[in-house]
């Protein structure tokens, strides 16, 4: 394998992702991130000089919105969902500033 | 000797628009409502829900940069800055790096040091997050996202400016150019408009720049001086102490008046930007650009100038009258409805400005209509009120736009030009103030001030000045 | 004839004409299930009564005069399209309670035109799969070798269609999920050009490549549908104004002088002989109805799937952030603060398929890796589409297999992710060129498993599949399913 991905890599992706991953689930990831790699550096063969990264496939551009209210209050469709609410408001575990 | 050191500072300034929804979907930007009642799928980034650009924001957008001299750019895209925070409920924000909408501008500065010129590196559109409300009582945190979505440009500065005068001089400038626009009524208090400041020192004469910090919660020009002398003093304390400055975001807590680092191990700073494949390019055209030239209003300098030229009013009063659009706008209604400049002018540049500062309120704030100061003026002029009922129905006038023909006649506050009426009170005051009458004649000349001051209670404040005058001078 | 054989079309002739309600249509499906649902597990969910009370509302507007191409026809819907009030769980714990306050916009129009929804239908968890085996709530199997997968994402969908426990079915299809299942169940799918379906309440894999799809019985079917569920939807800023969507106007049986291309490429090395043999018996079938069928070398096709997991693994990082147990689905019972919250929330919410896309997609992301790995997989796809644009400048139809196999069997390919993403080989190319792909039956292999053809157009050419496909339908003869 051509690249090796290290503690410290899978460690920083996890933190990216938010995902805590279990030793074992940390060695399979490693062993898997570097195989795909390996097979993503198969692309390094194509000469790419000069051509312009395509996001979109097709040139659809200036879709626009008119600056008009069109909601209404939606509070309680918004939150039927949540795992925690008070006051009308989403509950989460305390933020520090 | 001590080492001499020179503060560099660019600004990230973000100003909230003033469009009536947000900018990827179709709920209310207003103030005030309930917690997430102005919200929906998109901006709360329910499962399957898709952003949709609001065109006023580009447009305000590309009005701001052209009247920084920007360059707009013809494409632009949206990309994601990916970071999980509660207040960010796709965990994403839709911003703009790889292709900003304006480039490379600069606007001019004033200070008592002169004139120079702040770069703009670049102008984006984003979207703003929620607000996170901290309840003591169950030590959570609660999410409201009203403010989720409501749209945002950020104005990121080049690190032209070298101290605080500097700084808010061009605040001060973005704040008239915006305001002018009608793009964003820009108060820092409400957050409306907020200014990290980026800040490095580095020795006097070094070419290259120090490490720089970023600070943030800065909510007044006030609490942006003190941070930046804060910031400055803490990092050269370090690199006196041979330390060096860590490249950090740093927040101000201004009742202690110190800042602290705000980064923690779950802060990767690294936000995976990518275009957003749910939002297509902006391309603008030609006509596109001409259509908001077209519609950009005489800023601040030309409207300077041309009050020099139209109208009989001091320099200083122009200052202030065109240092708001809001009262800029006032005045020239006022004075197209026939009213005489000075007259104006000295409305706004007294009572208005005196009341604004007894009541905490901004020059934006101001609701009396140009009709009615215009009525206002011509009361006066016509002598029909004097001049101290006319500060009281201003004031009336000021606190709930009314129509002060309609008030003087309620509550009847026409001047009485009836002379027997008068001749009469007069006599009565006269007769009652022996002394004063006595102080007078013995050469007192203040006694007459008095004597008006009893005659003008007596006749509730309606009388006329000068007419009071002519009578008392003839009777006594 | 069984009410159970009956095409979707067929139904809502006999609905129409009132030799059947859409009720008894209905409690027909419904009893299939419970008969099959034990044995194959299409469904998620399944809303019996709701789709009672929906067929009786239906068929009293069909009484009262209503007409449409599929009125009171009942339909399936993937689990990953929102369908207000019905439980969307994109086959994931991280989702396993979550009940939408909106319905997708496909939906939506399948809802406006009569259609009777029964439930949701099983797939690979946040479609990120080819077998339905990553799915949080249990395996689909295969109608016609219970041993085998129906394929997928869209595993539980073509499964349904093909066990006879609905009509037909919509799917999404990202990198093929509409077109390997529907070869593995022996069903006809479209992956329509991208944008023509609303994607306004589809949940996100990979925004770009993303596109809802018809599973079902023929191709008459699949044209009725797709002209249902094309809509211009001003919600979804990627969707495209068409004029062309009368699908069922290129029901025709002519396909002479069409050009058709076989790709060298998609018939060498790694393709089954079985499959091979097929395959190029419909082209040979298709020569013989007039078509001009020729030999010509597509470039780049290895280049496909590198590209493709690269740019759905990216998007798929940032599309799935959202779920952080927070404003809905799953939250973990114990966690120490916001960001452990985060950590354990996702992790026990999503399973190791899901996570491994997330951790490789956060990765080419990551600062000093996004134009390495990022912009050069958007570069590649910049060449993808110009070879796929120099090949329709000579061909109206591209023809050649979905998958290199028939269905694997259950468990076989979990275990080696690189052997399973190049089972896509021959789909993922046209997600990433946006064109639209067609996928129907041509043949079984010595298991009794159904092999798939593949006919592929230039962008907004669906009507040219459409013609392609039902000319070599006629000449093919009947495909039953399996269960019908």
């Amino acid at each position: 394998m051509a690249n090796i991905i290290s503690d410290e890599t899978i460690e920083y992706v996890g933190i990216l992702a938010k995902l805590e991953l279990s030793p074992e689930e940390k060695e399979q990831a490693k062993k898997d991130m570097g195989s795909m790699l390996d097979y993503i550096d198969k692309l390094g063969e194509l000469d790419t000089e000069g051509v312009e990264p395509m996001s979109h496939v097709f040139p659809v551009k200036n879709v626009f919105r008119e600056d008009i209210v069109t909601n209404g209050d939606m509070r309680e469709d918004i939150l039927k969902n949540a795992p925690g609410q008070k006051d009308g408001m989403f509950v989460v575990p305390r933020t520090f500033e | 000797m001590a080492k001499q050191y020179e503060t560099v500072i660019g600004l990230e300034v973000h100003v909230e628009l003033a469009t009536k929804t947000k900018i990827f979907c179709g709920c209310s930007t207003a103030f005030g409502g309930e917690p997430n009642t102005h919200t929906c799928p998109v901006c709360t980034g329910m499962p399957g829900s898709l952003p949709v650009l609001n065109k006023q924001v580009l447009e305000y957008a590309v009005a701001v940069g052209l009247a920084t001299n920007c360059t707009i750019s013809r494409y632009c895209k949206f990309d994601r800055k990916n970071y999980f925070y509660p207040d960010n409920p796709q965990n994403y924000q839709i911003s703009q790096l790889y292709l900003p909408i304006c480039q490379n501008g600069r606007v001019e500065i004033e200070t008592e040091e002169g004139k120079k010129f702040v770069g703009i590196h670049e102008i984006h559109m984003e979207e703003d997050a929620g607000k996170l409300i901290h309840d003591e009582w169950d030590d959570c945190s609660l999410v409201d996202y009203n403010r989720s979505g409501v749209p945002l440009i950020e104005i990121v500065s080049e690190p032209d400016m070298r101290n605080a005068q500097e700084v808010i001089a061009y605040l001060e400038k973005l704040r008239m150019i915006i305001q002018y626009l009608g793009a964003s009524d820009c108060k820092l208090q409400e957050g409306s408009m907020r200014a990290d400041v980026n800040l490095s020192v580095r020795e006097a004469g070094a070419k290259e720049f120090g490490t720089r910090t970023e600070m943030k919660n800065l909510n007044s020009f006030r609490a942006i001086a003190r941070a930046i002398e804060g910031e400055r003093e803490r990092q050269i304390d370090l690199l006196e102490e041979g330390k060096k400055v860590v490249q950090e975001t740093r927040r101000w807590d201004d009742g202690k008046g110190e800042s602290y680092a705000m980064r923690s191990k779950e802060d990767a700073q690294d936000y995976r930007y990518f275009p957003d494949p749910d939002l297509v390019p902006v391309v603008l055209s030609d006509a596109f650009l001409a259509a908001i030239r077209e519609k950009q209003p005489e800023f601040r300098e030309d409207k300077m100038r041309r009050y020099k030229e139209e109208f009989d009013i001091p320099e200083y009063d122009i200052e202030i009258i065109t240092g708001s659009k809001h009262m800029a706008d006032i005045f020239e209604a006022t004075v197209a409805l026939g009213s005489q400049p000075k007259k104006v002018s000295n409305w706004l540049m007294g009572e208005t400005l005196r009341l604004l500062k007894e009541k905490g309120m901004d020059s934006e704030d101001v609701r009396f209509s140009p009709e009615n100061l215009a009525k206002l003026i011509s009361l006066v002029d016509a002598k029909a009120i004097n001049g101290s009922v006319a500060k009281e129905v201003f004031e009336a006038m000021f606190a709930q736009d009314m129509d002060p023909e309609k008030y003087v006649e309620e509550h009847g506050l026409k001047t009485v030009n009836d002379e027997g009426a008068l001749r009469r009170t007069v006599e009565e005051v006269l007769a009652k103030n022996p002394q004063s009458v006595e102080d007078y004649r013995n050469g007192k000349e203040k006694a007459i001030g008095f004597l008006v001051g009893q005659t003008m209670k007596a006749m509730k404040g309606k009388a006329d000045p000068g007419m009071v005058n002519k009578l008392l001078k003839e009777l006594l | 004839m069984g009410l159970l054989n009956r095409t979707a079309v067929e139904l809502a002739a006999a609905i129409r004409k009132g030799e059947v309600t859409a009720i008894e249509a209905t409690k027909a499906v419904l009893t299939q299930m419970e008969e099959k649902e034990d044995k194959y597990h299409c469904y998620v969910t399944v809303d019996k009564e709701g789709a009672l009370a929906r067929a009786q509302a239906v068929q009293k507007k069909i009484e009262e005069g209503f007409e449409s191409p599929l009125a009171g026809v009942p339909v399936a819907i993937k689990d990953n399209m929102c369908t207000e009030g019905m439980l969307t769980t994109c086959s994931s714990k991280i989702l396993g309670n979550f009940i939408p306050t909106f319905s997708s916009e496909a939906v939506l129009n399948l809802e406006r035109a009569g259609a009777v929804i029964l439930g949701k239908t099983n797939m690979d968890e946040f479609a990120m799969g080819s077998t339905t085996e990553t799915s949080a709530f249990g395996v689909t199997k295969n109608p016609w070798n219970t041993d085998h997968v129906p394929g997928g994402s869209s595993g539980g969908s073509a499964a349904a269609v093909a066990a006879g426990e609905c009509f037909y079915a919509l799917g999404s299809d990202t990198g093929g999920s509409i077109r390997q299942p529907a070869s593995f169940c022996g069903v006809v799918g479209l992956k329509p050009t991208y944008g023509t379906v609303s994607r306004y309440g589809l949940i996100a894999y990979g925004s770009s490549l993303d596109q809802i799809g018809p599973l079902c019985k023929d191709v008459t079917d699949c044209a009725t549908v797709m002209e249902v569920i094309s809509s211009y939807d001003e919600k979804d800023s990627t969707s495209i104004k068409r004029e062309d969507t009368d699908f069922t106007s290129a029901l025709k049986e002519d396909v002479k002088g069409m050009r058709i291309g076989l790709p060298r490429d998609y018939f060498g090395e790694g393709l089954d002989s079985e499959v091979k043999g097929a395959v190029l018996k419909a082209a040979e079938t298709l020569r013989e109805k007039g078509a001009v069928v020729e030999e010509f070398d597509l470039s780049l096709v290895e280049y496909a799937i590198p590209t493709y997991y690269t740019i759905a693994a990216a998007e798929a990082s940032s599309n799935l952030e959202r779920f952080d147990g927070i404003k809905y689905g799953y939250r973990t019972e114990n966690y120490e603060g916001l960001h452990n919250m985060y950590k354990k929330s996702r992790s026990e919410g999503f399973g190791p398929e899901v996570k491994r896309r997330i951790m490789l997609g956060s990765f080419v992301l990551s600062s000093g890796y996004y134009d390495a790995y990022y912009l050069k997989a958007l570069r590649v796809k910049a060449l993808i589409k110009k070879a796929f644009d120099e090949a329709f400048a000579k061909y109206d139809v591209i023809l050649g297999p979905v998958a290199p196999t028939t269905a694997p069997k259950l468990g076989e390919s979990l275990s080696d992710p690189i052997k399973m993403y190049l089972g896509d080989i021959y789909t993922i190319s046209i997600n990433l060129a946006g064109l639209p792909g067609l996928s129907m039956p041509c043949g079984m292999d010595f298991k009794g498993l159904p092999i798939g053809l593949q006919l592929i157009g230039d962008c907004f050419q669906e009507k040219k599949l459409i013609q392609t496909a039902y000319t070599y339908e006629k000449a093919r003869g009947v495909f039953g399913g399996k269960e019908a």
